[in-house]
This record gives C-alpha cells, sequence and structure tokens, in this order.
C-alpha cells in the first residue's frame, strides 16, 4: 500500500523538518508484522511528496505465534489498515504529535497538505469518505478500484483511492488518518482492550467530540466492544442516555434495516409475551431462542415456571447465556429457566410437555425440504398445548423502501411465503395433527398486503376428540 | 447336584444370614457378576452391617442390577432374598428386561446359620433375625413359581450346597452360531403347493411318498419359516410335515406364529374361538391319523418365539422384534413375537391397530418377519416383512441371506378374502419411518466401522455438525455418503517447489504399495450425485416421496444447486448416460452413487473469487503499482530506491500472476450447456459398496459413462503407475509437469485399490499433489519467493491425515450400512460422524 503526504507550502522541503525525515534518503523501520518504508518521490520547492509503503510479512502473518489472520489469504499486506496506523505511529510520531525541532511555527500552522492513500478499504460505502473527512475541512476525491479488470461485471472492488487535500496542520491530517484508515477497514488486527478508547480520547482531541459521525467512529475504532464504547461516549459527552443501548442491534443486519422503521422486532416480541400471557401457560419453549431476546421478556412474566431455549448453533446458544447472565441469576430465578443445544428437525424427547411453543422468525431459516421433519417433530412428538409461529409476510416486502421485488428480508431466509401460502401450510399441519388454529398478525396492518409479520396460533385439541 | 442356569438371567441367592450364600457366589461367579447387599452397605456407609444404610444400599443394588440387566448380563443378587416383597423389586427389573429369574434357595438347618454368625464378629446381632429369615423363607418358598421366578433350586444341606455344579446353558433362541446362507420364507399359512413351488425356485428338491416327505436343500443353505404355518389355506397338515421334517433333519429351522401358537392350544383341548381361517385347518387335520395330531401337538409346542443367527446380525421371529427384547426370554418376549405390540385402538376394519415398531428400529440386527400382509417386501430401517399374502391370493416370498436377494412364487388363487386390503407400500409422505433422534447425534458418540475400529466424535464437533446438519444439509434420506478430506503430498524437498508428485510416489512406497493410479484433478467443486432411476425408486429405496429422484450435494451435505431446474436437468442428462451406456443394466442396479467433481469452480465459488481472491488481487496490484511510480520517481531524481524497486516490481509480478490463477478456473455459467462433470468414483449401487474394486475399474467406469455425453461429462485423464519402473514414474512427473504448466489443479494420486493397507493398517485413501501456480491462490501471491517457501515447508501432515483417515472410514461405513438396508438412523450417525470431523480445526491451506 502507499500513503503519499504532499504540500505546496513554500519551501515545500520543509516537509522534510516536519517529519523529521530527509528528503534524500530512505528512512525504514522493522515492525513485528513487517517494515515500512518512507522516501520523497519528489522534492522541490514548489512540490514535496513524502511516500510510505509497508512491507508486510503475509507468511508470518498467517504462521507466527501470535497469529492475526485464520483466512489463509487475505488483504492485510496489501490495503491500508491498522497495520499502516502502526507504522505511521512508529515513523512520524513526533510530527504526530505537533512537534518540530526546527520548524516549530510551522507544525503550529494550517498549511496547503494533500494526502493520497491506496488501495482503503472502505467498507459501509463510498459516501463514508466524504462523511469521515469532510467535516474535518477536506476536500475529498475518490477513485474506485476494479476488482479485475478481466470481469467489467463484477464491478469495483471494495477498495479506493483517496486523495484529501486542505488547508491543515501536518499534526491533524496525520492524526485523522490514524484514526480514521483503521475505521474504514473496520477491521482491527490486535485486541482491542482499555487503553485504545485512552489512545483513541487522547487522538480524537479537538475533533472527534463534534465529529458527526462521531458513534460510528467510536464504534468502529473499539471494534464494537459495547463496554468500551459506552465508556469512550460517556467521556466524550456526558450527555449520555442512561438506558442501556442493544449493542448487538447496531451490527448491520440487513433485516433490521429494512425493518427498522417500524421497530418490528420490538412489537414482535412484546406481542408474542401477550399471546403466550392469554394462553395461560406455565411451561414455554423457545425454539430457535437466538441470543435470547424473548427469553428475557418470559423471565418477567409471572406465573411462568418453566421457560426453556432451545438453539442450534452452540455460538449463538452460548451468546444467549451470557446475555442472560446465567451465572450470576439468583437461584429462584435460575431455576426457571434453562437452555439447550437443540434441532427442529431432530426429534427431542426433552421438548416434551409444555404449554407452549414459540417458534418466532425461524421456520424461514430452514430449508423448505426439511419442513416435513421440523412438523413431525414438533407437532407430531412434542406436541406443545400451543404453538406460536410467526414468519415474515411476503407480500408486506412491497412496502419497504428500497427492497428489490424477489428478495427477502434477511440474506439467511430460504423462503418467505405469502399469506395465502402461509395460511395453506399451517391449516394442513393443524389438521394432520390435531390442532386448531387461528391466524393473526404484528405491526400495522396494510389494507392490501396485511402485516408485516404474520402469525399463526395453534392449540392442541383434546387427545380424546383426536382418536375418536 | 447340577444346576443349569441360563447365561443371561437374575439369580436371587435366597437364604438367611450365615447359610453360606456370600461364599458360594465366589466360587461360582465372576466378582463383577455378584451384586451383594453387604458390599453395597459398606459403599453407602463404610459398614458393611449397618442397617441405618439398608434403604440407600437397596437403591444402589437395584440401580446396578437394573445396568447390568440392560447389558444383557448374567446377574447375581447375593442378599437375603427372604421375604417375598425383598425379591418384588428385582423380579420386577427381571420382568423389565427380559430375563429369566432363577432362585438358588439355601435352606438349611436355623441352628447351623445361627452358629456360623456367632463365630464372626461382624455378625453379633443374636439369633433373632436368622430365626425370623428362616421361617420368612418356609412360608414363601412354596410361591416363588407364582412371584415369577422360572427355576427355584433347592439345597437342603451344607453337602448339597458343596456338591453344587453349575452349568451355564444357553437361551434357546440363541443361535448365533449358525451363519446361515439362510433362506427366509414368509407366512404360508397351508400354502402347501406355493412352498413347493418356492422351495423348488430356491433350489430345494421336495419328494412326497404318500405323507413323507424327503426336502434336500442345495449345498449348505437352510430353511428358516418366519412361522404362521397353517389356517386359511388348503394344505396345512402338508405345511407342517414340511417344517416339521426339514427342523428334524437339520435343514430348517422355525419360529412360533400365533396361529401356530392357537392351533397348539386347540390340540392341548383348551377352548380357543374356532376363527381366522382356524376351522379349515381342524377339518383337514380331521382326515389325518390321531398320531400325527399327537405329533404336532407336541412339536408346535416346541416352537422357539425368534432365532438370533449369524454371530446376532439375523433375528428372525414372527411379528417381529424390537432391539431391546433381541436374545432374552419372558412372557412379553414371546407375546411380541406372535403379536407384535398394539396401541389400543380398533381402526375400520375392526382389527386392532399395530404399534409401527419398526419405524423406530435402531437395532444392529436385521430383522426378518411376517405376521403383517403386505402387498411388498420393503426395507424399512433393516427390518423386513416377507409376509406377502399368499393365502390371500398375493405370494408367497423369501428372503436369500446373506444376498438379501427377495424371491417369490404368486398365489395360484385367493384362498381367502382378507378382512382388510394388503397394504399398499407406504404412501406415508411424512418422516413416519425416517424419524431421527437428537440423543444419536449429540454429546460424545463412537462409531464402530469396519474399517478401522472405533472413531470417535468428540461433543463439540458434534454440537457444531447439528448446527450444519440442520440449517444447511439435505433431507437426511438422501445423504448415505460424504467424502474424507484429502491430504497433500509432504512438501518438496526440490528448491522452488512446495508440492511434487515425488513425496507422494515416496508415501505409498514407503508402505509397501507397488501400483499407483494418478488422476487429474480438475478445478472444481466436490460433489456427491445420489442418482435414482426414477421416481419409485426414490420413494422404495430412499423412502422420498416428493417426486425427486436423487440429489447433488456438496462435500458438507448441502445442495450443489440452487436452481432446482438445473439439478433436474442434470439427473435426467446422467440417468440418460447410464442408460446408453450400459451401467444400469450391467450393475443390476436402480440407483447409483457417484463421486464427482463439478466444474467451472466458479458456479459455486463466485463469491469466494470476488470476496476474497479477486479482492486481494485488486488491492495488491493497486497498491504494488502506485509504489512502484513512486519509487520510479524517487530513483528518478537519485534516491537510493535500487532494492527497494526491484522488489515491489517483483511482489507486482506475482500480484498479476495471482490475479491469472485464479481466472484461470473462473468460467461463465448461464445454465446446463456450461455445466462440466467429472465422475471419478462409482462409490455404490444396489447390494455393493464398490470399494472392493481398483481404481482402474472406477476410472473404467466413469470413462464409460462419459462417453455416452462428452458435452456434459468429462473423461478424466490417467495413469497407472508401476513404482518399480522408473520410466513410468518419471513419465507420470512429467505428464504432472506439463498439465500445471499448463494451468491446471495438479493431480491426485491414488493406491490402486481403493482400499490399501500398510502394516499399520489402511493407508490414506489418496493424495494430492498441486501445482505451482494453483498454489499462489491459496497460499498467497508471492508464497514461492525463497524466503517464504522456506518457512511454507515446515508443515505438519498428521493431522490431516488422521482426519482423512477417520473420515474415509465413517463414509464408507455409512455407505454400508445403506447398502446393507441398516436404519436411516445408523447410516445418519456414520455421516453426521463425517461432518462433526469436518468442523474441526485445521490449517486449511492443506
Amino acid at each position: 500500500m502507499l500513503l503519499t503526504i504532499t504540500t505546496t507550502h513554500h519551501p515545500a522541503t520543509d516537509l522534510g523538518f516536519l517529519l523529521m525525515k530527509h528528503p534524500d534518503n530512505v528512512h525504514v523501520v522493522d515492525l513485528s508484522f513487517g517494515k515500512a518504508t518512507l522516501f520523497y518521490p519528489e522534492a522541490t520547492e514548489e512540490r514535496c511528496t513524502a511516500a510510505i509503503t509497508l512491507e508486510v510479512d503475509a507468511v508470518e502473518l498467517v504462521r507466527g505465534k501470535g497469529s492475526i489472520e485464520d483466512q489463509y489469504v487475505n488483504d492485510r499486506p496489501y490495503a491500508a489498515s491498522s497495520l499502516l496506523s502502526v507504522a505511521l505511529g512508529r515513523l512520524l510520531n513526533t510530527a504526530m504529535g505537533g512537534r518540530s525541532k526546527i520548524r516549530q511555527e510551522l507544525a503550529d500552522q494550517a498549511i496547503p497538505l494533500e494526502a493520497m492513500i491506496t488501495p482503503l478499504p472502505a467498507r459501509g460505502g463510498l459516501a463514508l469518505l466524504e462523511r469521515m473527512f469532510a467535516p474535518l475541512g477536506y476536500t475529498v476525491e475518490v477513485d474506485a478500484i476494479p476488482l479485475d479488470p478481466a470481469h467489467p461485471d463484477w464491478g469495483n472492488s471494495p477498495y479506493v483511492t483517496l486523495r484529501l487535500s486542505g488547508q491543515v496542520r501536518l499534526a491533524a491530517l496525520l492524526t485523522h488518518l490514524f484514526v480514521l484508515i483503521p475505521v474504514l477497514d473496520n477491521n482491527k488486527h490486535y485486541y482491542v482492550g482499555e487503553a485504545e478508547v485512552e489512545k483513541l480520547l487522547r487522538k480524537g482531541e479537538g475533533w472527534l467530540e463534534t465529529h458527526p459521525d462521531r458513534e460510528l467512529i467510536v464504534r468502529r475504532y473499539l471494534r464494537g466492544f459495547g463496554g468500551l464504547v459506552r465508556k469512550a461516549r460517556q467521556q466524550l459527552d456526558e450527555r449520555v442516555e442512561a438506558e442501556e443501548v442493544e449493542e448487538h442491534a447496531v451490527r448491520d443486519s440487513a433485516e433490521e434495516a429494512i425493518e427498522k422503521p417500524i421497530r418490528l422486532n420490538d412489537q414482535r416480541m412484546e406481542r408474542v409475551v401477550a399471546m403466550i400471557r392469554e394462553l395461560s401457560a406455565v411451561s414455554v419453549v423457545d425454539l430457535g431462542c437466538g441470543e435470547g431476546r424473548l427469553l428475557r421478556e418470559l423471565l418477567k412474566l409471572p406465573g411462568l415456571s418453566k421457560i426453556t431455549g432451545v438453539e442450534v448453533a452452540p455460538r449463538v446458544l452460548a451468546g444467549a447465556g451470557d446475555r442472560l447472565k446465567l451465572d450470576h441469576m439468583p437461584d429462584m430465578k435460575r431455576q426457571r429457566i434453562e437452555l439447550l443445544q437443540g434441532s427442529l428437525v431432530y426429534r427431542d424427547d426433552r421438548l416434551k410437555g409444555f404449554d407452549v411453543a414459540a417458534v418466532i422468525e425461524v421456520i424461514e431459516h430452514m430449508e423448505a425440504e426439511r419442513l416435513p421433519a421440523f412438523e413431525a417433530n414438533v407437532f407430531g412428538h412434542a406436541r406443545p398445548g400451543a404453538v406460536i409461529v410467526t414468519m415474515p409476510n411476503r407480500e408486506y416486502n412491497a412496502l419497504f423502501e428500497g427492497m428489490k421485488p424477489d428478495a427477502m428480508r434477511h440474506p439467511d431466509h430460504r423462503f418467505e411465503w405469502t399469506r395465502a401460502e402461509f395460511r395453506h401450510w399451517a391449516e394442513s399441519v393443524a389438521l394432520a395433527h390435531g390442532y386448531a388454529i387461528r391466524f393473526d398478525g404484528i405491526g400495522t396492518e396494510d389494507p392490501t398486503h396485511g402485516h408485516a409479520t404474520q402469525v399463526a396460533i395453534f392449540t392442541r385439541m383434546d387427545e380424546a376428540k383426536t382418536a375418536a | 447336584m447340577k444346576i443349569e442356569i441360563p447365561e443371561f438371567a437374575l439369580v436371587l441367592l435366597v437364604g438367611a444370614s450365615g447359610t453360606g450364600k456370600s461364599s458360594f457366589a465366589a466360587k461360582h461367579f465372576l466378582p463383577t457378576e455378584v451384586i451383594s447387599s453387604d458390599r453395597m452397605r459398606g459403599w453407602v456407609a463404610d459398614d458393611e452391617t449397618d442397617q441405618d444404610a439398608t434403604g440407600d444400599a437397596f437403591d444402589v443394588l437395584h440401580y446396578v442390577v437394573e445396568k447390568r440387566l440392560k447389558g444383557r448380563r448374567l446377574t447375581v443378587v447375593d442378599a437375603t432374598n427372604v421375604q417375598p416383597e425383598s425379591r418384588k423389586t428385582l423380579i420386577s427389573l427381571a420382568r423389565k428386561w427380559h430375563a429369566l429369574a432363577v432362585a438358588i434357595v439355601f435352606d438349611l438347618p436355623v441352628e447351623l446359620a445361627v452358629a456360623r454368625n456367632k463365630e464372626r464378629p461382624d455378625r453379633q446381632f443374636g439369633d433373632g433375625p436368622v430365626r425370623r429369615h428362616a421361617q420368612a423363607l418356609k412360608r414363601s418358598i412354596g410361591g416363588m413359581n407364582r412371584e415369577g421366578i422360572r427355576y427355584v433350586h433347592r439345597l437342603r444341606s451344607v453337602e448339597e450346597v458343596d456338591a453344587v455344579e453349575i452349568t451355564r446353558t444357553r437361551l434357546w433362541t440363541d443361535r448365533r452360531e449358525e451363519t446361515g446362507p439362510f433362506d427366509i420364507i414368509g407366512d404360508i399359512h397351508g400354502c402347501a403347493t406355493e412352498l413347493e413351488t418356492l422351495l423348488g425356485e430356491l433350489g430345494y428338491a421336495v419328494a412326497w411318498n404318500g405323507k413323507e416327505v424327503q426336502v434336500t436343500p442345495p449345498e449348505g443353505r437352510r430353511a428358516v419359516f418366519v412361522g404362521d404355518l397353517v389356517d386359511r389355506g388348503p394344505r396345512s397338515p402338508d405345511v407342517l410335515r414340511v417344517a416339521k421334517h426339514m427342523v428334524d433333519s437339520g435343514t430348517g429351522l422355525v419360529v412360533v406364529g400365533n396361529h401356530d401358537d392357537k392351533l397348539k392350544r386347540h390340540l392341548d383341548g383348551r377352548n380357543v374361538k374356532v376363527s381366522h381361517g382356524l376351522g379349515e385347518t381342524i377339518e383337514q387335520l380331521a382326515q389325518e391319523p390321531p398320531e400325527f395330531l399327537a405329533e404336532m401337538r407336541q412339536w408346535l409346542g416346541s416352537l422357539i418365539s425368534h432365532y438370533v443367527l449369524d454371530g446376532g446380525k439375523l433375528v428372525v421371529a414372527h411379528a417381529g422384534l424390537k432391539e431391546e427384547m433381541q436374545g432374552r426370554a419372558s412372557g412379553a418376549v414371546r407375546s411380541f413375537c406372535m403379536y407384535g405390540e398394539t396401541t389400543g385402538e380398533i381402526d375400520e376394519f375392526g382389527l386392532p391397530v399395530r404399534w409401527d415398531w419398526a419405524a423406530d428400529y435402531k437395532g444392529k440386527a436385521k430383522v426378518v418377519y411376517g405376521h403383517t400382509p403386505v402387498l411388498e417386501a420393503n426395507w424399512v430401517n433393516g427390518t423386513i416383512c416377507v409376509d406377502t399374502g399368499c393365502v390371500f391370493g398375493g405370494k408367497l416370498t423369501a428372503l436369500r441371506y446373506p444376498e438379501l436377494e427377495l424371491v417369490s412364487v404368486p398365489a395360484e388363487r385367493t384362498y381367502y378374502e382378507p378382512i382388510r386390503p394388503l397394504e399398499a407400500p407406504a404412501a406415508d409422505t411424512g418422516l413416519g419411518q425416517h424419524q431421527l433422534d437428537i440423543g444419536d447425534v449429540l454429546g460424545k458418540q463412537a462409531i464402530e466401522t469396519r474399517l478401522y475400529g472405533f472413531v470417535t466424535v468428540r461433543e463439540d464437533n458434534a454440537a457444531a455438525a447439528l448446527e450444519v446438519m440442520s440449517r444447511y444439509a439435505v433431507d437426511p434420506r438422501w445423504l448415505i455418503h460424504l467424502p474424507p478430506t484429502m491430504s497433500p503430498a509432504e512438501t518438496s524437498v526440490m528448491d522452488g517447489w512446495l508440492e511434487r508428485p515425488e513425496e507422494a510416489f515416496a508415501y505409498y512406497g514407503s508402505k509397501g504399495v507397488k501400483t499407483l493410479v494418478a488422476e487429474e484433478k480438475h478445478m472444481g467443486s466436490r460433489a456427491l450425485i445420489v442418482l435414482a432411476r426414477n421416481q419409485s425408486v426414490a420413494e422404495k429405496r430412499f423412502g422420498v416421496h416428493d417426486g425427486s429422484r436423487g440429489v447433488i450435494v456438496t462435500r458438507t451435505g448441502r445442495r450443489f444447486f440452487n436452481d432446482a431446474a438445473i439439478e433436474a436437468a442434470a439427473m435426467h442428462r446422467l440417468d440418460a448416460a447410464m442408460e446408453a451406456s450400459g451401467l444400469w443394466e450391467e450393475l443390476g442396479s436402480d440407483w447409483v452413487l457417484w463421486d464427482a467433481e463439478i466444474m467451472p469452480w466458479s458456479m459455486k465459488a463466485g463469491s469466494l473469487v470476488r470476496g476474497q481472491y479477486a479482492a486481494v488481487g485488486s488491492a495488491a496490484i493497486a497498491g504494488l503499482d502506485a509504489a512502484s511510480q513512486a519509487l520510479a520517481a524517487a530513483r528518478a531524481r537519485g534516491v537510493a530506491v535500487e532494492d527497494l524497486a526491484e522488489a515491489a516490481a517483483t511482489r507486482l509480478d506475482d500480484a498479476v500472476r495471482y490475479r491469472a490463477a485464479y481466472n484461470r478456473y473462473v468460467a461463465p455459467f448461464a445454465g446446463i450447456d456450461d455445466l462440466r462433470i467429472a465422475p471419478f468414483h462409482l462409490l455404490a449401487s444396489e447390494g455393493a459398496v464398490h470399494d472392493a474394486r481398483d481404481h482402474l475399474w472406477h476410472m473404467a467406469m466413469a470413462h464409460r459413462l462419459a462417453a455416452a455425453d462428452p458435452a456434459m461429462l468429462v473423461a478424466t485423464d490417467y495413469r497407472q503407475i508401476d513404482l518399480e519402473d522408473p520410466a513410468k514414474v518419471a513419465d507420470a512427473i512429467a505428464w504432472w509437469e506439463g498439465m500445471t504448466a499448463a494451468g491446471g489443479e495438479g493431480m491426485v494420486v491414488k493406491p490402486l485399490d481403493f482400499i490399501a493397507r500398510g502394516q499399520k493398517g489402511p493407508l490414506q485413501p489418496a493424495i494430492k499433489c498441486r501445482g505451482r501456480e494453483y498454489l499462489r491462490i491459496i497460499y498467497g501471491p508471492d508464497y514461492d519467493r525463497p524466503e517464504n517457501l522456506s518457512r511454507l515447508k515446515k508443515r505438519g501432515l498428521g493431522h490431516k491425515r488422521s482426519m482423512a483417515m477417520r473420515e474415509f472410514a465413517l463414509g464408507l461405513e455409512a455407505l454400508h450400512r445403506f447398502v446393507e438396508h441398516a436404519p436411516l438412523t445408523r447410516v445418519h450417525q456414520a455421516v453426521f460422524g463425517v461432518l462433526a470431523m469436518e468442523t474441526e480445526p485445521v490449517d486449511p491451506r492443506l
């Protein structure tokens, strides 16, 4: 990768004094992951450019003891990232601190500066570059880099060549780059700990507090570590809302982004809890509990003595345990809840005997060909007193802005049904397994397209009646 | 006194304290077979005489007894056992696990016991308890049989106790040493004519001399009758004659059917309802002499409930038998064998609704049975009903074992109208008979494989695999195999190369393999193709009723094509090629499993190519190009950057070659016309896993298939290599060099035999040697610079090869189980094991 810094301040060669690197020499610094080199492709009175290149030892990156990449061929050796920030810190620490032995007055002064970085990952879109740098007083110029010239149809790569120009202090430019390159890359190479908060606060002094995208910068710089983000935010701004922020909710989930305007997920949880209350359940199993949002609500419900969350993905299940703080729960609360790894397509005796099974936004995440197994296991074998199934109403997708006609709300959805399709499926399941059924919807009802989320509530008919 | 004890039984030693039970137990039984109440007291309370611990001690005793009985182990309970209530729990455990209960009663003089206890310091409880024990024993000894104890052996003196010799006898059902081959014949119901025809078809000679019959089987074969010899049909007495003759002459086995049992009770003079065709039999028997009736009465009474045959791999019972009852004895077992189990419901024809035990069957033994007439004999979870309703106008069927071939002769006419029409093959489109239980896959599993012994699947791997299997894999009914991972060769000793064929050859050479087959490695995606000849085969053989006739899956069991139409079109073409090449006919199969590579690679790997390979290429080239220009400018103004400029130029060159490397495998895919399939293993077809065939056979089959549709199917180039012929070896290396220089991925080196063994067991099924440019996309653009190569050459293959071996064993095991009609669960367990292994982290570059 290449980073160049150019000035047209006269005499431009003073850049050498500011950077404390002589324009006629090659300056090399060894780093744990490779080496960084600074040299001057041009050095005249009118225009002087310092270039920094970084040579990363790709083999060591994967093999080394402190291996940071499990993806064996990756862009780390080539793209601008936090590795470049580390190199900047090592090569130009004094300049970044705004100090200069011989030209302190110049270091304190805003001068015409240009910077060019290539290739710079711009995760989050090209517009983000403008949002990051324009508020800091730069003119921003972006050139996209095609993915592969042999395949124009593949479009552009995630990388760009970024050119900034403006009248700024050199230290400010270096600091902005130091913070914002990793933010744009969104892929830090080292463990993010408490010390990073300190570093961010120090480097961000004087500009980050008022940056319009402060929230995004903090979050990405600290790589979504909720506690650290909160801590940094608190120190940057005393006016932080007291309420706990759902840190996982900000992870870019396509489904939430699409459904966001109506806060569908919140409504869904609320309605499902209400349905469970109406069913006077004592025991509930949440099939496909994910990270345990419904479970947390159910714990608040009086009269529920057995709450079981079932999730197929071990990591998600462990996450649910952490989120619910199972290990620190008081005994009487802990007794009411249990988490199990389980699957909806295997028969499972542990799922027998529940009053209600909640299957909330789950079936669309399984292959349609496995639905018969799900039906046999839940309705045929586990046979809860009632089953609440929700799924997206495909007709409603027409009302979501920016959704393509055949698209689905989440990349993992295997199918989404119209109301008629859902009704047909649910009725045949109810008939086959001796359940009565009623339908409902969640979200505001559109006269043409129905509700955003469709619901089927199955209630088991009396066994004797079924036999007859 | 000689005492015979069934080798599987619950033996109660009964007698007062001091009558010598423990010494007796130590003399006649293994220490682990004897569960003593004193020892249990010691375990829970550190004191074998602590009466306060009695309750807990017996809890432990009953727990251990139950675990042993569950595992079908002889168990001796050394406690006083003198009161009926103390025996009751034990007897109910025996009943629950279908063990015969045996009592050995120490009915010795009270004074003797009292005197013995006095001599023992730990038994200073006076003579009260002993006298009470003796009284309790006296009162209840007569009723022990009624309590449910099958055999009571009473020892009345010390001399008798000392003289006891115990012999262990096998259960009557245990005929494990009989390995067949067998011809297992379904319900005959008096259809002697069809029986004669069927025996003829099977190669038995049947000769009547008046009422005497002589049946001569083909060399070594024996007939096994699943019962219901009589009733409804025209010649029940003759059927009895044939069956008894064959049993008497050692050429036949018979298990009892409910009709045979009922006839026996009728002959005993019991008041049985004359219905369901018994009347016909009684009429026919009226023509027979009284000696015949007496002989049959006696013989029918001797019939056994079921047989366990062929080392435990085969069970024959009239109405089938669930696993937990096999090789055990109780009234419940006999009843199940004759009638099956009913749910208590009555169907529309007024007949009891049967519990479908076969739907839940997971046992290792195949179960062959009759009782419920069906239109066609069909395997369900390793069980098969061979009652094809001959007397109702259907046919009489035999299963040849171990060939597993069905032989039938049609009924000459309908002798009896069925109350309920013969059941059509399961029209059930649900999962009735194909339910998988989470307990069979979750948690640590040990899977026994015929190739590699027990393979252990770790709990966390199973947990990870559950997610993949549940959310991404195809219907498990199609998933009868998954391929193993493949290890590369050891790194090359030659400068400038990471992998070369020499090391692959050396691996096999050092293990004693002399002949290899090297196959071109196509750059595509691994696929398994399960192809049934038509939908009805898919239904019958795979139990899939959704109208599909096969599936193409990736190496992790996911559907290969997102577009069902392309999959269907590919299936259609493959079927046509199977037909045109004559392979369907030659294999004698209506389904087949091919192992193949599917191209173009970019079709499946599109997002990987664009998201990773192309992205890295674009970043590398953009950055290095810009750096080179900056360096050129610096150099022009005299800065000493020559070395840097040269290094950047080299790296840029590497990046360009990297981009070229992945582009070689990128091809447009617009539809079936762009699809290329290169089959290389014909893994299985009906009745056979083709792992005994060598790779030349597999290649020949694949080439024949490819020739039938050259537009879609690719014939893989290959070489046979004799390692002792240097010219052949050199030729193969030159072939690899040429192939990889032209952009090929490389080659796969296999031992000639599909399963090759060295001195320490099975060898790697295959070793891959990848080309230099291909490796660039695996190890990175500049992997082959000397400073990188020297480090990359230090790589360990042990873990990868161990995984490959275990996955190979599990994959073949799954396939063998499927071919042998094992329960779906048992096939699935092995396939699941492969997937679980694949969740184990291993260097993805290998």
